[in-house]
């Protein structure tokens, strides 16, 4: 067969929605599309447990600490499965690390905000892990196959997240005045870099396409925002809080809520790295890194002189 | 940090089977990295057990695994195609027999 016919093969996959597989033919371009989509995916995971890490000493009750503590260990098993889908596509655990703790590789940029109260954790399991299930839920079908099992995977356990969020903010907004103003003094930090979370605006995102055809991408940037805008403004009503945007109103002929403009300056800053806690985020993942490397090393170690004595113990035996 | 550090110290690479319930087989979850067979398993636990996914797990070095090359897979499977006969529906009988 000759790549002209690899390539056909292949698409024609794509189009019968045929998933990929690890050992299947594939473009090279799919390939480093995925590669660098699932280890940002998985990034993101990684480096997110580190803002709501900040609150689990903190957290008002024991039931609210074992949430949170099942929450972020949940995102440390959400990042290790899709490193695993990763993995599949031929890089190491270990460049895809390095990629993360030099900087090359991105992690989404919400991550790059700091969590000052606790109303910040139930915003984050409302609003940021709301709009991730939006962008999940859409990739349980992307095409190639381990990607698309993680995200089954995922989904399934990122509900809780949310939910547990929102009663955060319910509880809350029931409480004092003083509890109120924090709820509301949360979502109108959060609501705004959630939806940049989306990505730029379709105009403004050149890999779009190409990932709509290879069926990776199931649903463009601005239709997945669109989405979570519809369904978080009733689900704000309940809470009794405002979303901090004074052009967000109805349009009956769209069948969707309008929004005001987003600034895309803010959000290219904090990806290009000068985010309020960018700096900070990679400090603690590389710290521990390194500090945990002679735990690597030794457990190495360990397993090597077991295996040598159980060889030792068998070539007596024998 | 250091390239070098990274490289010599990667734990082997394992991939993770379990079983969800008595009576079902064990089935490929996903892959994970441990530097012995029982961190391995211990890990898996962690990893994919945390809402009582499994009832037993294995594991096994992911190099140990030999696969079957999806180029070949038309050649390979070719012989089961045209032996319909190997299905029960391929046999005409009437509509009358009972219990089989």
């Amino acid at each position: 067969m000759t790549v002209r016919d690899f390539q056909e093969a292949f698409d024609e996959k794509i189009d019968k929605e045929i998933a990929i597989e690890p050992r299947d033919w594939m473009p090279d371009n799919y390939r480093k599309t995925l590669i660098r989509q699932i280890s940002q995916h998985a990034h993101s995971e990684i480096v997110g447990m580190l803002p709501e890490g900040n609150w689990i000493t903190r957290a008002p009750s024991l039931r609210r600490k074992a949430v949170l503590l099942a929450k972020v260990q949940d995102e440390a098993g959400h990042g290790l499965y899709l490193y695993s889908a990763a993995e599949t596509l031929g890089i190491t655990r270990d460049e895809m690390v390095e990629q993360l703790h030099s900087g090359k590789a991105k992690y989404s940029s919400i991550f790059n905000y700091p969590t000052t109260t606790w109303a910040d954790i139930g915003a984050i399991g409302w609003l940021v892990d709301g709009a991730a299930i939006m962008n999940q839920v859409a990739l349980c079908r992307t095409s190639y196959g381990p990607y698309a099992r993680a995200m089954v995977r995922i989904c399934k356990e990122e509900s809780f997240h949310q939910r547990q969020g929102y009663e955060i903010l319910l509880h809350m907004s029931k409480g004092t005045e003083i509890q109120r103003k924090m709820v509301q003094d949360a979502i109108d930090r959060w609501w705004w870099p959630s939806l940049m979370m989306f990505g730029p605006t379709d105009d403004d995102s050149p890999n779009t396409a190409q990932s709509m055809r290879w069926r990776v991408k199931r649903f463009t940037n601005d239709e997945l925002r669109q989405r979570f805008i519809d369904v978080t403004v009733e689900q704000c009503k309940i809470l009794g809080m405002e979303l901090p945007d004074p052009e967000l109103k109805w349009n009956e002929e769209r069948g969707h809520f309008d929004y005001g403009p987003i600034d895309w300056e803010e959000f290219w800053n904090v990806v290009n790295g000068n985010g309020p806690c960018n700096r900070e985020r990679l400090k603690a993942r590389n710290d521990a890194w390194e500090k945990g490397a002679w735990v690597r090393d030794a457990a190495l170690a360990y397993s090597e002189k077991r295996k040598k004595r159980a060889k030792e113990a068998d070539t007596k035996a024998a | 940090m250091s390239d070098q550090n990274n490289n010599k110290a990667e734990w082997p690479l394992w991939e993770v089977f379990i079983r969800s319930k008595a009576g079902l087989d064990h089935k490929h979850v996903g892959s994970l990295h441990a530097a012995d067979a029982e961190m391995a398993i211990e890990n898996a636990r962690d990893v994919y057990t945390r809402r009582m996914e499994g009832v037993s797990i294995w594991v096994i070095e992911s190099k140990y695994i030999h696969a079957s090359d999806p180029d070949n897979a038309a050649s390979l499977y070719e012989p089961a195609n045209d032996k319909i006969y190997r299905h029960p529906t391929f046999y005409d009988l009437p509509d009358e027999l009972k219990h089989m």
